[in-house]
């Protein structure tokens, strides 16, 4: 595998992740998290559905119009769907009747559409099918953590396995029902801001460009500016980190150069 | 001559005195809690479930702010207040852990997260009383049993607030209802109490009439025109004498933050949240629909001021 491949995959995964980072597809975030089993089924069927249609998009660029592009996309999303969906439902029916409506409802997930319009329409079809490997891991770890968060403070289990219950934990409720998922949903996304987890909004200035940090309305030109707005401040933080790690240096050289001078005298006075 | 920017005339009001205020008019309304729970055999729980909420409350805003490097904004009081808002809305047969994870929710993330006093959109203690009901539905409503006498026990207690039976179809005895000798919230019961604490705040001009009369008034004519029990006076009185219509119409729909500041406004203000709390008792799954109504309605100030604000003066009307 190409080393640029394998920085798309790392890429969906945790710089743009589509949940945390690109706040995209929320709709079958805040809906289908209410237990791990479901964030991680939703999320593989995503998966599926964006590498499939990833490849198919990347593959046909040269054949679709560009007027057409949009409803051309939404039929290959379409039909890879409606594999999933009867494979959904004809091998795992309790994970299908779990998920309803959101199954269909992928064809319009914007991470999906997303990436065919802002990845696939441009690149080869491995760097494409990487790129939607990346993206559908990301989104399904993101899923699976808010889901595994919510049904283990709201129902006490992990997976539909009995691990705070048993020890006369009242679950909070709340949290397997819709206002849960927004809370915990924000509490995490904080949380990965203030921790400073690798992400392409989390570097100086990260929240003051132009598209706001929004990797869905990066496109073509704004897209490498911002890029660049971006490397810029990273470099300027690390001349100024360098800097102050030098000047703490200095001032530290001199600390030490100056007991030293001190002593001498009374060492001399001895 | 004595030259001065303005303004000229300051009031001596604080945030601190204000909130204050509030808690001393609140006092009777906790004290006959105490008083009546105890009938019940729930006084001394009822008592640890208010010093719970104020204590965490307090101390949420406290710890936060020394994590978050803030200043300390305690000393005005309005944490104190929360808490004493948050165990009038409990049962006093609540464990304490409940309260205390209500206090947390209200302080941590329905103000401080949004940036403290002033900036939070709506009521922290009503807001963390609906976390509550949601997340602990059977706890909530597991109001003391009518007659201690009858029903013994733990598995027991769930018993039928007024306005539960008036839903239901029973007869209920309106002036035990306005005494406030029944079950139900902590703080909800007696609205003999509520006025006493009502006329304090009133004569001490923390509060204006303006929100708690037309809320109280439209729930009323709501009830009336809707309730299908058109005429029936007892009926009328014990919708406005049940549950937490009258105390939530004096301290919890007047808190400063999250109600309009213009008198049009507050009028509007109080008019939308007696429909909502109308709509709720009769027509919701449940029999009381105060604590909602209010904050929902909380969710409406900033375009409900947006419409009501006053021209000044010499200038011509804003543009809408």
């Amino acid at each position: 595998m190409k080393e640029s491949n394998f920085k798309y995959i790392i890429n969906g995964l945790i710089k743009e992740n589509p949940t945390f980072v690109l706040m995209l597809g929320m709709c079958p975030t805040m809906a289908v998290t209410t237990a791990a089993m479901n964030g991680l089924g939703m999320g593989l069927s995503t998966t599926v559905v964006l590498v499939l249609s990833n490849i198919m998009i990347s593959a046909l660029r040269k054949v679709i119009p560009d007027t057409v592009r949009m409803p051309a996309y939404i039929v290959v999303v379409a039909s890879f769907v409606t594999i999933v969906q009867f494979l959904l439902q004809a091998y795992v029916p309790s994970l299908y009747a779990a998920l309803g409506l959101y199954i269909p409802l992928i064809v319009v997930n914007c991470i999906i559409l997303g990436r065919a319009e802002s990845f696939a329409s441009k690149n080869g079809v491995i760097a494409s099918m990487c790129d939607g490997i990346g993206m559908g891991l990301g989104f399904t770890c993101a899923l699976t953590i808010i889901a595994a968060v919510r049904e283990f403070f709201g129902a006490g289990t992990i997976f539909g396995i009995d691990a705070i219950k048993h020890l006369g934990y009242e679950p909070v409720s709340i949290l397997v029902l819709a206002p849960g998922a927004f809370l915990v949903l924000s509490v995490l996304t904080a949380l990965q801001n203030k921790l400073k987890a690798p992400s392409a909004t989390n570097v100086p200035q990260g929240d003051s460009i132009a598209c706001g940090g929004n990797c869905f309305n990066c496109a073509d030109k704004i897209c490498s500016e911002n890029h660049g707005k971006l490397a810029e401040a990273k470099a300027a933080f690390l001349a100024e980190k360098a800097a102050k790690a030098e000047a703490a240096k200095a001032a530290k050289a001199a600390a030490e150069a100056k007991p030293a001078e001190e002593v001498k005298p009374a060492e001399e006075n001895k | 001559m004595n030259v001065s920017a303005a303004p000229h005339v300051r009031s001596k009001d604080t945030t601190s005195s204000i909130m204050r205020d509030v808690a001393i008019a609140l006092a009777p309304t906790l004290i006959f809690g105490i008083w009546n729970f105890n009938r019940y055999g729930y006084g001394l729980n009822a008592f640890l479930l208010i010093v719970i909420c104020v204590v965490f409350c307090v101390g949420t805003e406290f710890i936060y702010e020394k994590l978050m490097k803030k200043p300390n904004t305690i000393g005005d009081l309005s944490a104190v207040v929360t808490g004493l808002i948050l165990a009038l809305n409990l049962p006093a047969t609540l464990p304490l852990w409940i309260a205390a994870l209500g206090s947390i929710f209200a302080i941590l993330v329905v103000k401080m997260v949004y940036g403290g006093l002033g900036q939070n959109f709506m009521n922290p203690a009503l807001g963390a009383r609906c976390f509550l009901v949601i997340s602990f539905a059977a706890r909530m409503t597991a109001f003391p049993a009518e007659f201690p006498g009858v029903s013994v026990g733990v598995d027991t207690v769930a018993t039928a607030t007024p306005l539960t039976a008036l839903k239901a179809g029973a007869t209920v005895d309106v002036f035990k209802m306005f005494i406030g000798t029944t079950s139900g919230t902590i703080g909800e019961t007696s609205v003999v109490a509520v006025l006493i604490g009502a006329i304090y705040l009133v004569a001490r001009k923390v509060i204006s009439l303006r929100i708690p009369v037309t809320f109280i008034v439209t729930t009323l004519v709501f009830v009336e025109l809707f309730g299908g029990h058109m005429g029936d006076m007892n009926y009328l009185l014990a919708h406005l004498c049940g549950g937490g219509l009258v105390v939530g119409a004096f301290f919890m729909a007047t808190d400063y933050v999250t109600s309009p500041i213009t008198p049009m406004g507050q009028i509007v203000f109080g008019i939308i949240i007696g429909i909502l709390t109308g709509i709720f008792r009769l027509f919701g799954g449940s029999a009381e629909g105060v604590s909602y109504a209010i904050i929902i309605t909380n969710l409406l100030v900033p375009l409900i001021e947006r419409f009501t604000m006053p021209k000044a003066f010499g200038k011509e009307a804003v543009k809408k």
